[in-house]
């Protein structure tokens, strides 16, 4: 077993710097890697370019490093329901690169799987696809996006052992599994660190030789943006 | 003159039988509340789950389920969970049978705006250019008319696309619409309201051919 475990979250960040790319899970604010994000903005690097489907909320996930002006540029799908984030983009301080969701999942899955580039009729005829190549398949138009480069991935599953392998549950999987060897190093937090032999290799998500760090994670707060229930009849 | 709920209900009809579906945020969720329960449905939301069910009673939430509106779930017997990439397989690849999202606007040749207004609103396309780029069968669910009471059935769409020439039904809460030769041809009135009133409120081309029924909710 090639022993991916670190001790520390410093340990886990280590070679972090400003200027990187950094691609981050989670879809809202369900399975991101909360440890991750706050220990980014502890150590304050800046100018980041942040590849994750959304941006936060104000005062918690991505949010707390566009409070700090830690990010540069943002590449996500959707950005709604934060306020700080609109007032950046809007001002023209922040960069943002806007993707269609399952163009993005494939960018980071590409990256992954070793592909430099694919084509998807998503986003065709619209400005996503201003100054990218297309061409006909099947009588249909198809823009060609290429796969992202990263410096770092932070994920999060919900177990981990020591040989790097992960299980998500529920939709907290949504982009983590992609960015597992999407990016020069992975970075994987776990809600709980199992001794090997305790995961049934039939039932893992990610293999471990896409992450080269796991560590438990201190704490997940796992804020739920909008709790919405119905009445017990 | 239909309400929110009346727009879900009417597509709700739209659902049949052994039909994968994915829901929209906005009215489009509301379809799922009017679906006959004698038949067999599963909702597809693109985050990662197939087979969604309810909202979870009141302190059975779940922080690692929720839909794309980041709303918690429940799901049904036979859900299944799965990543970002597998999730728009389902969408890309065409096994997705019914699409139903709002829209800002729809033009008469089946272009689609709805994620951005320039200088003002940006909050992004999500899923949904990939859902419109792919899908077969889309229904859009929108008002007729915006605030200040102008059409937002038009010739061309004002907004930056989400996509183009996609879009082949349109329900409103006056109408129903098939989109085709770039025209909006009028299907079905909404109870209580005229042609004319249609007509009024109809920026496109607009077709009627014969009397034109009003809806059976």
């Amino acid at each position: 077993m090639i022993n991916k475990k670190v001790d520390s979250i410093e340990e886990a960040l280590k070679g972090v710097s400003d200027h990187m790319t950094f691609m981050l899970g989670g879809f809202g604010l369900c399975g991101i890697p909360e440890n991750a994000i706050a220990e980014l903005a502890r150590k304050g690097v800046k100018n980041l370019t942040c590849i994750s489907n959304n941006a936060g909320v104000d005062d918690f996930g991505l949010g707390l490093l566009l409070q700090n002006k830690q990010i540069k540029k943002m590449i996500s799908s959707y950005v709604g329901e934060n306020d700080e984030f609109e007032r950046q983009m809007l001002s023209g301080e922040l960069e943002v690169e806007l993707t269609p969701q399952g163009t993005l999942a494939e960018k980071c899955r590409s990256a992954q799987a070793g592909f430099p580039a694919f084509y998807t009729p998503a986003g065709y005829g619209t400005e996503v696809a201003d100054g990218k190549e297309t061409r006909v398949f099947n009588g249909k138009m198809h823009v060609l996006e290429m796969a992202y480069k990263a410096d770092f991935a932070f994920v999060k599953a919900w177990k981990g052992d020591e040989a790097g392998n992960l299980i998500f549950k529920g939709t907290a999987r949504n982009f983590n599994p992609l960015m597992c060897g999407a990016a020069t190093i992975t970075v994987a937090e776990v809600e709980e660190l199992v001794p090997l032999g305790v995961l049934d290799p039939n039932q893992i998500h990610t293999p471990g030789i896409f992450v080269q760090r796991i560590f438990q994670g201190e704490k997940f707060e796992k804020r739920i943006e909008q709790i919405t229930v119905r009445q017990r009849s | 003159m239909l309400d929110k709920n009346g727009i879900a209900k009417r597509i709700a009809k739209e659902v049949k039988n052994g039909y994968y579906v994915n829901l929209g945020i906005g009215i489009p969720t509301l379809v799922a509340n009017f679906v006959r329960d004698d038949i067999e449905v599963e909702f597809q939301s693109e985050n990662g789950v197939l087979g969604m069910g309810p909202f979870p009673f009141e302190g059975e939430e779940d922080a690692d389920i929720i839909n794309a509106g980041k709303q918690t779930i429940t799901t049904m017997p036979g859900a299944s969970f799965f990543d970002s990439a597998t999730s728009f397989s389902m969408i890309r690849g065409k096994h997705v049978h019914l699409t139903i999202l709002g829209a800002m606007e729809v033009s008469e040749n089946g272009d689609i705006a709805n994620w951005k207004i320039p200088g003002k609103m940006v909050k992004g396309m999500g899923g949904a250019m990939d859902l419109v780029a792919s899908a077969e069968n889309i229904i859009v669910a929108m008002m007729h008319t915006n605030k200040r009471g102008e059409s937002k059935l038009l010739k061309r769409c004002s907004l930056p696309l989400t996509g183009v020439g996609c879009v082949t039904k349109v329900v409103t809460n006056l109408a129903v619409f098939e989109i085709k030769n770039n025209q909006f041809y009028l299907l079905e009135r909404a109870p209580g309201v005229s042609v004319a009133e249609i007509k009024n409120a109809t920026e496109g081309t607009l077709v009627v051919e014969g009397e034109i029924p009003e809806m059976n909710l």
